[in-house]
């Protein structure tokens, strides 16, 4: 179970990259953020974010229409 | 050595290696109209939750996405690559039609309606992220002089300058775009 959940559902780029990092301020450190999504640029869009900023991508998955991420905050 | 100097050493050499240097980004932003606020708004919120410090320079018709009453418009005109999705296909106007009283108007109105229903932000919303994750803006000076703008019109926070105040921050930016 993630420590918080980001619903993005119908967002567009970038308003799920832009609320994952508010919401990743509220995770704490070694915490987890999941992110279910319906953007597929998304798909790429997490993956650089999170190499960027050295937080880590545990997992990525889709499910229908659902992109669903889950993120270990890790960076400072 | 004394055991002074030997002790300020072994602390240098035990000090963790510097992370690498922080990226920023500097954005000169020269259009103002509804379709062309968006990618520099999109790259400076998106820049800046990545972690890099960015900076935005409004020029010319760039310079009234800082007014805090937004009025974008789209036009047609000029812009034969301007198609919208329209009974299951994609119509664009002749660019005689886009001269005609009201097309614009109704243009942007279409534009903003497929804004909302795709989920994509409106620049308000762009512009209100972009303040809150600190991304430096700065009104041209000269720009408010020619067209006789004040800042009293434009939202707090922002500062004004000139051309060495942007150049100042874009020699020291590793992205500099101009759009």
């Amino acid at each position: 179970m993630a420590d918080h959940t980001l619903d993005a559902k119908g967002m567009n780029c970038p308003l799920p990259i832009l609320k994952a990092k508010k919401a990743l301020k509220e995770v704490p450190a070694g915490g987890t953020l999941e992110i279910l999504a319906t953007d597929p640029g998304a798909v790429a869009d997490f993956q650089a974010f999170c190499r960027q900023t050295g937080n880590e991508l545990l997992e990525h998955s889709v499910d229908g229409d659902i992109y669903h991420f889950l993120i270990k905050h890790t960076a400072a | 050595m004394s055991s002074e100097a030997q002790a300020v050493q072994d602390a240098v050499s035990a000090a963790p290696v510097a992370a690498p240097e922080t990226k920023s980004m500097s954005i000169i932003v020269t259009k103002g109209s509804l379709d062309w606020a968006y990618p520099p708004f999109i790259l400076a919120t998106t820049a800046a939750a990545m972690g890099l410090p960015v900076t935005m320079f409004f020029t010319f018709y760039g310079l009234p996405l800082l007014f805090k009453k937004l009025d974008l418009q789209v036009t047609a005109s000029g812009n034969p690559a301007m198609k919208m999705p329209m009974m299951g296909g994609h119509m664009g106007l002749p660019n005689l039609v886009t001269a005609i009283p009201g097309v614009d108007a109704a243009c942007s109105v279409m534009m903003k309606n497929l804004i909302k229903k795709k989920g994509v932000a409106s620049i308000d919303e762009l512009r209100e992220a972009a303040v809150e994750s600190e991304v430096r803006m700065i009104g041209c000076q000269m720009t408010m002089d020619l067209f006789e703008y004040g800042k009293e019109e434009m939202i707090d926070g922002i500062e004004i300058g000139g051309a060495a105040t942007y150049i100042e921050c874009a020699t020291k930016a590793d992205i500099n775009l101009f759009i």
